[in-house]
């Protein structure tokens, strides 16, 4: 039996300012060699479950826990889960003008080896990963060379997202509506980038609201998200089924 | 005639040693009768000179024997002054520029000079040599003439006068460090006069590393005839207080004016960069782009005055100050001053300030980086862009060099 890479337990979480409580006992368990989709309607935490187990700022984790490979990600510093493998596709990436996605990238990959006391990777080496990943999402060379993601399409801020991702070889990869804003062409491109990095020792998790991304990226379960919890899960027979019957059966069922 | 003379004046020319002519004794007269400018005062509203006024300085220093400024020069064409006197005997210069060194009594126009500021008075009062550079006309010198002000010791005031004439249709750049070897509380007063002829090239990059304890006010007077293109670019990383003033007339037409600015600032420094562009006649650009980023208790003043005269129409003046405070305690006084008696013209004036952008932190985080290399990182790409705009290698990779040591910020 494979290993649990992701093991979020009772996870309670809440804006810090407003203290509006957004994820309400959510559990999730997820192992080595898994494609999990968290799907469920608007506003149901979805973002907020990738924002908070990546450690961004203004959630405060009010009960639970989330562990990745042993780890208690909850204590450390958003850098320092990237660093233990975790990773995170934005649904919106950022743009950062003046800095150059190969600067960014080398600066991170010898940060992470130095972290696992690794030796830092050679210009050469760094420059042969750099063409080999960037021919897995189709991502012209030119973009990998330019600021990050300045003046780059929809689309290619989501291939760029995935070309990071390989770049980095994450355990546990949290893909945030990567599908949104893509036409059905990059949609492939991305599907097939994710499913090529996809090995039995990591593991992948995909939020999206549409079962479209999921004809290509075959989920092993399907869970629903709604009100803060998992309300249900299910193969990949669930999103076609969620697909054809919208969410409000499954609020409904449990409210009886 | 009676002159009221200040004591604090007095105390504070005590311990200087005043040049034995009759012209720089009358300078030194004529300042006794003056004072230092305070907050009151709009051009110094922003900038107490305090630690200046209050500061018994010595100019007799001797001579340094071990000076070593090889990680400071890109150019095998330079001079190096300590504490105002040029070092003959340590520089190296080749026949590309004319340079020659003149006392006082030699410069007729000096007492003439902006009579009323005190500083510009004190250096003429006080200055040993007045360097002056030549460029003959239609020359185009690939090589920049490097400056190299050096402060070594202690309490020690530096009169530095500069006088550079670029002739018709040459092409030339400076580059003028102002740097410290074991200095400790010196005060660097530095004049440059520029005049840029018709048709001439002449681009000015000053870099400005200064021990933590040092002090400067330079001043640039320039004038630019018709068809001239004249760039400055200053670059500050260290000093205790700065304050640098540029003057640019423009007065003539078809002129290209850039003046470009990275400050960095750490500690209690303070620097003030004053810039003054005045568009006289017609058909002229000029551009301006100042970044600051400002850490700890350090403070930051730009004043960018354009004046375009009645009849200087078509002018297009540009005008940008960005600013990144790292810290609550830092601040930054920014103060456009646009005045503009045409009607044909185009100005705009941008001032911006604020903290580094928290999503673009939290994503390079997620990608591995810690926040304090990922504030580097946003940092370099801020002031990346005037570091990279001054068109010389050399200069951009001795910045680079420079905030790599003294900040551990990574441009590569």
């Amino acid at each position: 039996m494979s290993k649990v890479l992701l093991d979020i337990k009772n996870l309670h979480a809440e804006i810090e300012d407003e203290g509006k409580a957004i994820l309400k006992g959510l559990n999730l368990t997820v192992k080595a060699g898994e494609i999990h989709a968290v799907m469920g309607p608007n506003g149901a935490g979805k973002s907020t479950l990738a924002s908070v187990v990546a450690g961004k700022d203004g959630y405060e984790v009010t009960d639970g826990s989330v562990n990745m490979d042993g780890i208690d990600l909850l204590d450390l510093d958003p850098d320092e889960r990237a660093k233990e493998g975790l990773f995170l596709a934005f649904q919106y990436p950022i743009e950062i003008p003046g800095v150059s996605n190969i600067n960014f990238l080398r600066t991170a990959i010898n940060e992470i080896r130095d972290y696992r006391k690794d030796e830092p990777m050679s210009a050469k080496e760094f420059m042969a990963l750099v063409r080999e990943k960037s021919k897995l999402v189709e991502l012209d060379s030119k973009l990998a060379s330019r600021s990050v993601n300045e003046g780059f399409s929809g689309g290619e801020k989501k291939r760029n997202e995935i070309f990071q991702m390989a770049m980095l070889d994450p355990k546990v990869a949290f893909l945030d509506e990567t599908d949104s804003g893509l036409d059905i062409d990059a949609l492939r491109v991305v599907a097939a980038g994710v499913n090529k990095l996809k090995s039995e020792n990591n593991a992948v998790i995909i939020i999206t609201h549409y079962q479209r991304l999921l004809d290509y990226i075959i989920p092993d379960f399907v869970h629903v998200l709604a009100d803060g919890k998992i309300v249900k899960t299910g193969d990949k027979s669930l999103a076609l089924e969620l697909e054809e019957k919208g969410y409000d059966w499954l609020t409904e069922e449990k409210t009886v | 005639m009676t002159l009221v003379l200040s004591e604090k004046m007095d105390a504070f020319l005590s311990e200087l040693d005043v040049p034995s002519n009759d012209i720089q004794s009358n300078v030194i007269e004529r300042v006794k009768g003056m004072d230092f400018p305070t907050t009151r005062d709009e051009y110094w509203k922003y900038t107490r000179v305090g630690k200046i006024s209050n500061t018994k300085f010595t100019n007799t220093s001797t001579t340094s024997a071990d000076i070593d400024v090889q990680s400071h020069l890109i150019s095998d064409n330079y001079i190096i002054i300590e504490n105002g006197k040029i070092r003959s005997d340590i520089s190296q210069i080749n026949n590309d520029f004319e340079v020659n060194y003149t006392s006082a009594t030699a410069v007729n126009h000096l007492v003439n000079l902006n009579d009323n500021d005190v500083f510009t008075a004190l250096n003429a009062g006080l200055f040993d040599q007045a360097i002056t550079i030549k460029i003959a006309a239609n020359q185009t010198i690939e090589k920049p003439l490097q400056l190299v002000f050096l402060s070594t010791g202690e309490r020690v005031m530096a009169n530095n006068r500069i006088l550079i004439d670029s002739g018709k249709s040459s092409a030339a750049a400076l580059v003028v460090s102002t740097i410290s070897q074991g200095a400790n509380s010196c005060f660097n007063n530095t004049i440059t006069e520029v005049n840029v002829a018709e048709n001439a090239h002449l681009t000015i990059h000053k870099i400005q590393n200064e021990s933590a304890s040092n002090l400067s006010i330079s001043t640039e007077q320039v004038k630019q005839a018709k068809n001239s293109t004249f760039k400055i670019n200053t670059f500050t990383l260290t000093g205790l207080l700065i304050r640098n003033n540029i003057n640019i007339a423009v007065a003539g037409e078809n002129c290209e004016t850039y003046m470009n600015g990275a400050i960095v600032s750490s500690g209690k420094q303070h620097v003030d960069n004053h810039t003054y562009v005045d568009h006289q006649v017609p058909n002229c650009y000029s551009n301006e782009n100042y970044k600051y980023v400002m850490d700890d208790h350090s403070n930051g003043v730009f004043n960018g005055r354009v004046i375009v005269q009645k009849d200087a129409q078509v002018i297009n003046a540009y005008q940008n100050n960005g600013n990144i405070l790292l810290s609550d305690n830092a601040s930054i006084n920014s103060k456009p001053e646009l005045e503009i008696y045409a009607d044909d013209v185009k100005c705009s004036h941008g001032s911006t300030t604020g903290q580094l952008d928290e999503s673009a932190l939290f994503y390079l985080q997620t990608r591995g980086i810690s926040l304090a290399n990922a504030k580097k990182l946003l940092v370099s790409a801020f002031i990346g862009e005037v570091i990279r705009s001054t068109e010389n290698e050399a200069v951009t990779q001795l910045i680079e060099r420079l905030l790599q040591t003294e900040y551990g910020w990574d441009f590569s």
